[in-house]
């Protein structure tokens, strides 16, 4: 039974990816950035269901990491020459990685609503740093000049900056997050978090010490945010320190909600979800005049999926499949 | 720092706190009385203050005008928006999540914020002060402060010190302490507590609005302000712990004084320094400076 259930999944995933690989063929300009764009902010959303969905830490503060890792890759390219795509990439993960550290080790300290005002408060701060001071001219952003050059045995096939090659990099680093996290949740690692979520005192009284596998899952998930980051800044060649504010810390955090909880599916749907339907709201082919008014529609979509979805969209297709009593 | 703008800067200290205060303590009571995480809260405040902007010509055409009287017909369109949400949305949140509760409170943002766009449009506004408050008081030789601030921070204190007054000494308020320790004790005694929390409710509303209403004169209307606030007020209701008034009381004047003085100490670090502030009171006090119960 389980065999089947599993296996069905693996089904659907692989159609979903080879379905997202075979859109450029079909979409247009605009659409295949769209999709690159919700991509980025799938791999970000996914990161943060390590620790929200996963582990039960609700962080309110992810955008700094995900911010650090764009402006790490940002400040890596300010003259026009190539630098290796891995070293910019290390560097990224690597700095959302460092900041991770101490963060964690202090907000752990705190629990529940506290734990979301002290990772909102340690994400103000690198915030306010790189809006207030000229480490990278403050609040009007900086341009990327040089590129994250890919190169594979000296050779370079693509620019990772056009927008096709962008896409398919997206895709491919989507997949590899969502394989590394299926299989982390499968690990012994992924069992002491799914039992830190559930009770944490017993998870303790069983003999696990728990505040190391809380730090290691808040470390990981920041320095995936990096990669999100380094992805986002590589696509827009621009960054500005709106992507550190809390604002994107709460849309992250409400694309994992409306996509459901606990499960990688949830995350990555969310993500598509929330991007598709404003922009389905937005869109005045379908609503004319109304379209300026999209936030209002997309306000009570958002409140009736919650009132009928209480597990997200994931729950969507159980919702839909006639109900049949179970036994045992 | 001389002494006169010393004072000044308390002034303002005081009475940016005073009114954070306002917004924080309803955010706070349906925090911890019903256990509610409201995003939206900062949307009254919103709504306040484009009532201050909107409601002035009708009520100068309809009731003769006059600071008091649009004050007054703002908070009981207050109230009643308070009741109506509890009863018709915020009833359905009690037995969810907290965060199904912020996503479905995020909805209702991106509502108001429509419905607001729609109704007064998305232009900055300035609101006129009343004639008998928009003068200035010498401190000093040199220096004035404005009357109107004064009167906003007496305002604030009069209805701290009523808040104070019916949460400690009516049987309302001993209600509403005893619903919020324990709601199924409290209901089982006899305390209607559906009703006391529309009632609850509709007051955490009324004070978000006066707030906003007061604030619209110094502050100007104009879009998302509601947003700006919220954040900060989550950080007063946590730092003072999250459910306590009192707290609320020391937290709002705490992070009153750090941001004002923040602002003229240290210009570069304004900003984050409420939020450093924060982080290291809950990281000596991990549940706020007024543990409840």
């Amino acid at each position: 039974m389980r065999m089947q259930v599993s296996s069905r999944q693996a089904w659907s995933s692989a159609l979903v990816v080879a379905a997202l690989a075979a859109f450029p063929l079909v979409g247009g300009k605009y659409e295949v950035d769209l999709i690159a764009k919700i991509l980025v902010l799938a791999v970000f959303a996914l990161s943060l269901e390590l620790l929200v969905g996963q582990t039960g830490l609700v962080s309110f503060g992810h955008a700094a990491f995900f911010g650090l890792g764009a402006y790490t890759t940002a400040l890596l390219l300010q003259d026009p020459d190539p630098r290796p795509f891995w070293l910019v990439l290390a560097a990224a993960m690597l700095a959302a990685g460092l900041y991770a550290l101490p963060v964690a080790a202090l907000s752990l300290r705190t629990r529940g609503v506290y734990f979301i005002m002290v990772t909102l408060a340690f994400a103000q701060l690198v915030y306010y740093v790189f809006h207030d001071t000229k480490i990278a001219k403050g609040s009007d952003g900086i341009y990327l000049t040089g590129v994250p050059e890919f190169s594979v045995a000296g050779r370079v096939p693509f620019d990772i900056t056009r927008p096709l090659p962008f896409y398919y990099v997206a895709l491919g680093v989507l997949c590899l997050v969502f394989a590394l996290l299926a299989a982390l949740s499968r690990s012994r690692f992924g069992r002491a978090l799914a039992g830190i979520r559930a009770n944490e005192q017993r998870m303790r009284a069983a003999g696990f010490a728990t505040y190391p596998y809380k730090i290691a899952a808040f470390v990981l998930a920041a320095m995936l945010a990096g990669l999100a980051g380094f992805l986002k800044a590589t696509r827009d060649g621009y960054v500005n320190p709106e992507m550190l504010a809390w604002h994107e810390s709460g849309a992250v955090l409400l694309m994992i909600i409306l996509g459901g909880l606990g499960k990688l599916r949830g995350a990555v749907l969310g993500a598509f979800g929330f991007v598709l339907l404003q922009e389905f709201f937005k869109n005045d082919a379908v609503f004319g005049e109304f379209a300026k008014r999209w936030q209002l529609p997309l306000g009570l979509t958002i409140i009736a999926c919650v009132l009928l979805l209480p597990h997200g969209l994931i729950g969507l297709p159980a919702r839909l499949r006639p109900r049949v009593h179970r036994d045992g | 720092m001389d002494a006169t703008t010393f004072l000044v800067q308390c002034l303002n200290a005081v009475q940016y706190g005073l009114l954070l205060f306002l917004v924080a303590s309803g955010l706070t009571l349906i925090f911890g009385a019903m256990n509610i995480i409201n995003l939206a809260h900062g949307s009254f405040y919103m709504v306040g203050a484009y009532m201050a902007y909107a409601l002035a010509p009708w009520v100068g055409h309809y009731l003769g005008g006059g600071f008091f009287t649009t004050l007054l017909v703002g908070l009981l369109l207050s109230i009643v928006l308070g009741y109506v949400l509890e009863w018709g949305f915020f009833s359905l949140l009690y037995e969810r999540e907290h965060l199904q509760q912020v996503l479905m409170t995020y909805g209702l943002i991106l509502i108001f914020e429509e419905l607001r766009s729609i109704i007064v449009g998305d232009d900055v506004h300035g609101v006129a002060t009343p004639d008998w408050l928009s003068g200035s008081i010498a401190l000093g030789s040199l220096m004035t402060y404005p009357v109107y601030r004064l009167f906003i921070s007496v305002v604030c204190l009069l209805v701290a010190a009523a808040m104070y007054l019916v949460l400690t000494r009516t049987r309302l308020g001993m209600a509403v302490r005893a619903g919020s320790v324990d709601r199924e004790m409290a209901q089982s005694l006899g305390i209607d507590i559906d009703f006391l929390f529309r009632v609850v409710f509709a007051a955490g509303v009324a004070l978000a609005v006066l707030a906003g209403m007061i604030a619209a004169p110094v502050s100007s209307v104009y879009p998302g302000m509601g947003n700006q606030v919220l954040i900060i007020c989550f950080v007063v209701v946590v730092i003072g712990g999250i459910g306590s008034v009192r707290g609320a009381f020391v937290a709002a004047l705490l992070v009153g004084f750090v941001d004002t003085f923040g602002k003229v100490l240290f210009q570069e670090a304004a900003g984050v320094l409420v939020y450093l502030v924060m982080a290291a009171i809950l990281l000596w006090k991990p549940e706020g400076l007024f543990r409840r119960g």
